[in-house]
C-alpha cells in the first residue's frame, strides 16, 4: 500500500520529462521533439492563464453541457442487492462521450497555435468526431486517421465526421485498428508539423499529451466527488472506469488519489478471454515497452513485436495503457481487471433493459465490473461508475451478434 | 578508435565521402540479407545500415513499412539479425555495421544484453530512431561500455541548442534527415541541407551523413559535395520488393544501384 507522502508525490506527477516512475517520456524521432517541447511551453502557459481557463470552462458549460449528472441507478443496484451504484453521466455530453472534453482543450491550444490543419486518430469514432466536431466550430481544416477494421464496425461515425466536413482515411497497415490510425496520423504529423496540431484522442503518446489530456479530462472526477459528497455525504468505496488509452478512466481516477480509502479500478478488455490472448489487456497481461512515444505496458511478443489485440469494442482495442495507469498499478495505488466480450454486451443490455440508459461498448466494461462487484458488497456502499458514453454507434455491432440487420 | 571512426577518417584521407545502403535485416527471406550485404560491400558501401524489423514502424513511409512485413512474414528477431550481423563478420572484419531501429525490440531484450551481444556479433554503431538523447542516458552508458556508437538524428526542425546537446550525446556520426516526413517521401533540397549542415559543423567534429530523399546518382552526388556519408534506404528497398520472386537476383540488382552511386559521388 502506498503511504500519504506516496501519494501526494503521485498526484504531482509527471516530472519535468513526462515521467511517471519508470513511465511516460518522449520516445519521438527527433523530428517531432522540436513541436512536442514547443506545445508543452504553450500548454503550461495557457494552463495557469485564468482567461484560457475561462474559455475552457465556458466551453465545457455552453457547449459541452457540463456538469454532467451523477445518477444513482437504483433499479440496478436494487436487483444486484448489494453496493449502491452511481453512474457518473459523460454519455449525456454533446457528441456523447468524455472524448469531447479533450478536443475541446486542445482545439483551444490549436487556436492559440495559429495552426489551421487538425488530425487525429480514432478507434470507435468518438474521439474522432469529438475532434471533427471542434473543428467544424473553429473552421479548421480537419483529417481523422481510422484503421479500417474499425471503419467498418463504425460506419455510423464515419458518416457523422464527414456530414461535420472531416476527412476520414482508412488505414490498411499492419492490424487495421487503433495503433496503426496511430502510426499513420504519427507520419502525417512528421510530414505536416508545420501547420498541423495533432489532437491524441488518449492520455498515451509523448510528453505532454498524457499530462494535457489528463488535466482536460480531470473535470470528470472533480464534478463526480463534489456530486458523490452532496449527494451521498460521503466518497465513494471505489471507482470504475473502463481502460482503452486511458484518459476517461484518469479523468475519474486523478482528482480521487490522495483519498486512499477510495479504491481505484480501470477495467481492460478482456475480449474473448485472458487466456485466450485474444484481448487489450496489457495492464492485466502485458509487459512494459515503448511504443507511440511513451513507456508503458504493452503487448507484445518476447521479440518486442507488438501483438494483435482483439476486442467487440473499438475503443478499447489498443495494445499499449497511458503511462500514468502503468504507474498507478505498479506503486499499488490502482487495480486493473479485465472483462470479456460477452460479459461486456450482457451488461450493455442489463443496463438498457433495468434503467434505460444505453453505454457504449466501452463503457459496458465498467458497468460489467460493477455488476461483478455490487452483489459482494454492502448496501450502504458506493461504486462509481465512469459511463464514458453512449451506445448508439454500437447497436450495429450488437445487431449484427444478434444476427439482425438494421 | 571504433570502425566507423577509422573508416570516415580513412575516407577523409582520400578524400571521397561514405557511401552508407540501408536495407532491412531479413527481407523479404531469411538467406538474402548476408550474400546481400557482402554485394553492396563489393560494389562501394563503405558502412552498411541493417534495419530491425519491427511491427510499428511509425517514422517509415510505405516502402519500408512493407519490407518490415515481409520480414515479419516469416519471423526475423532481433536475435536473428545479429546472427547476420555475426555471420557477416565471418569473412568482413573491417566494414562498419550500424543497426538501425526502434526501441521496443531492444527494450524488450534489455538494454544490457543487447549491448553484450550486439558486441559480440560485431555491432558498431546502433540508431534507434524513437530514442532521443533526453530518454538514453542508460542506454548510451552501457553501449559506450560495449564499444558501440550511438548515433542519432538530427531534423531539420532541429533548433541550434538542442544540435549541440544532441551531438554531444552521440559518437560514430551524426545522421541528418534531409526532408520533413517518413523515409522515402519528398525529394531533398541540397541548398538546404548544406546550409543546415554548416550550423551543424560548428557544434561538431563527427561525421555528418545525410538520409531521406536521396534517390538515384545524381541526389547521391549532389550531397556527398556537402555531407561525409550518403545514406540511401528506400531506392533499394525498393528494388528488393520487386524482386522478392526472383529473391537470388537481389543481391547482384542492388549492388548494381550502389556501384552506380558509388561511381557518381567519386567523379
Ligand atoms: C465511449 C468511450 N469510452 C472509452 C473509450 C476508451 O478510451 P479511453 O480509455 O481513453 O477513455 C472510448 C474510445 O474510443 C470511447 O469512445
Amino acid at each position: 500500500m502506498p503511504t500519504k507522502e506516496d501519494l501526494a508525490i503521485a498526484k504531482q506527477m509527471p516530472d519535468a520529462g513526462g515521467h511517471f516512475g519508470d513511465f511516460g517520456g518522449r520516445y519521438v524521432s527527433e523530428t517531432l521533439m522540436a513541436a512536442l517541447q514547443q506545445l508543452e511551453q504553450t500548454y503550461e502557459k495557457l494552463w495557469r492563464d485564468p482567461q484560457f481557463q475561462a474559455e475552457f470552462d465556458y466551453d465545457l458549460a455552453h457547449y459541452v453541457g457540463r456538469p454532467s449528472p451523477l445518477y444513482h441507478a437504483e433499479r440496478l443496484s436494487a436487483e444486484l442487492g448489494g453496493a449502491q451504484i452511481y453512474l457518473k453521466r459523460e454519455d449525456l455530453n454533446h457528441t456523447g462521450a468524455h472524448k469531447v472534453n479533450n478536443t475541446i482543450g486542445q482545439a483551444l491550444l490549436a487556436k492559440h497555435t495559429g495552426k489551421p490543419r487538425v488530425i487525429a486518430e480514432t478507434g470507435a469514432g468518438q474521439h474522432g468526431v469529438a475532434t471533427a466536431t471542434v473543428a467544424a466550430r473553429l473552421g479548421l481544416e480537419c483529417q481523422v486517421y481510422m484503421g479500417i477494421e474499425d471503419v467498418r464496425r463504425q460506419a455510423l461515425n464515419v458518416y457523422r465526421m464527414k456530414l461535420l466536413g472531416a476527412e476520414v482515411i482508412a488505414v490498411e497497415s499492419g492490424t487495421r485498428t487503433l495503433k496503426d490510425a496511430m502510426n499513420e496520423a504519427m507520419r502525417d504529423w512528421v510530414t505536416n508539423v508545420d501547420n498541423t496540431f495533432y489532437i491524441i484522442g488518449t492520455a498515451a503518446g509523448p510528453h505532454p499529451y498524457p499530462k494535457l489530456v489528463r488535466d482536460f479530462q480531470a473535470i470528470i472526477g472533480r464534478e463526480a466527488r463534489q456530486q458523490c459528497l452532496a449527494q451521498t455525504g460521503k466518497l465513494p468505496d471505489a471507482l470504475i472506469a473502463c481502460v482503452g488509452g486511458g484518459s476517461n478512466a484518469i479523468g475519474l481516477f486523478h482528482p480521487f488519489i490522495e483519498d486512499a480509502d477510495v479504491r481505484m479500478i480501470g477495467v481492460e478488455a478482456g475480449g474473448y478471454g485472458i487466456e485466450t490472448g485474444q484481448h487489450a489487456a496489457p495492464l492485466s497481461a502485458g509487459e512494459p515497452g515503448v511504443l507511440h512515444g511513451n513507456r508503458t505496458y504493452l503487448m507484445s511478443d518476447d521479440a518486442g513485436q507488438i501483438i494483435g489485440t482483439h476486442s467487440v469494442s473499438a475503443g478499447l482495442d489498443y495494445p499499449g495503457v497511458g503511462p500514468e495507469h502503468s504507474y498507478l498499478k505498479d506503486i499499488g495505488r490502482a487495480e486493473y481487471v479485465a472483462i470479456n466480450d460477452d460479459e461486456a454486451l450482457d451488461a450493455f443490455r442489463r443496463l438498457t433493459q433495468v434503467e434505460g440508459i444505453m453505454p457504449a461498448l466501452e463503457s459496458s466494461h465498467a458497468v460489467a465490473e460493477a455488476i461483478k462487484m455490487a452483489p459482494t458488497m454492502d448496501k450502504d456502499q458506493i461504486l462509481l461508475v465512469n459511463l464514458s458514453g453512449r451506445g448508439d454507434k454500437d447497436i450495429h455491432t450488437v445487431a449484427e451478434i444478434d444476427g439482425i440487420v438494421v | 578508435m571504433s570502425r566507423i571512426t577509422e573508416c570516415f577518417d580513412k575516407l577523409k584521407s582520400q578524400g571521397r565521402k561514405a557511401l552508407i545502403p540501408y536495407v532491412t535485416a531479413g527481407d523479404p527471406g531469411p538467406k538474402v540479407t548476408l550474400p546481400l550485404m557482402h554485394a553492396m560491400v563489393e560494389s562501394g558501401a563503405d558502412i552498411l545500415e541493417l534495419g530491425i524489423p519491427f511491427s510499428d514502424p511509425m517514422a517509415d513511409g510505405p516502402v519500408i513499412q512493407l519490407a518490415c512485413e515481409r520480414a515479419l512474414l516469416h519471423g526475423t528477431r532481433l536475435v536473428d539479425v545479429l546472427d547476420i550481423v555475426a555471420q557477416f563478420r565471418e569473412t568482413d572484419k573491417t566494414t562498419p555495421v550500424v543497426l538501425m531501429g526502434y526501441l521496443n525490440p531492444i527494450e524488450v531484450m534489455g538494454y544490457a544484453v543487447f549491448a553484450e551481444k550486439a558486441s559480440a556479433a560485431g555491432v558498431d554503431g546502433v540508431l534507434t530512431v524513437d530514442l532521443p538523447p533526453e530518454e538514453a542516458v542508460e542506454f548510451n552508458q552501457l553501449m559506450k561500455a560495449a564499444n558501440i556508437d550511438v548515433i542519432y538524428l538530427l531534423a531539420p526542425t532541429t533548433e541550434e541548442e538542442r544540435v549541440k546537446q544532441v551531438c554531444a550525446a552521440g559518437s560514430g556520426y551524426v545522421y541528418y534527415v534531409s526532408v520533413k516526413g517518413v523515409t522515402g517521401s519528398a525529394s531533398l533540397n541540397v541548398a538546404e541541407v548544406a546550409e543546415k549542415l554548416e550550423m551543424i559543423r560548428r557544434h561538431t567534429d563527427l561525421p555528418v551523413g545525410v538520409g531521406f530523399g536521396i534517390r538515384d546518382d545524381e541526389s547521391a552526388r549532389a550531397v556527398s559535395e556537402v555531407a561525409d556519408g550518403v545514406i540511401v534506404g528506400s531506392v533499394l528497398v525498393n528494388k528488393i520488393a520487386e524482386l522478392s520472386g526472383n529473391q537470388e537476383q537481389i543481391p547482384e540488382a542492388v549492388a548494381a544501384i550502389t556501384a552506380s552511386m558509388r561511381q557518381a559521388m567519386d567523379k
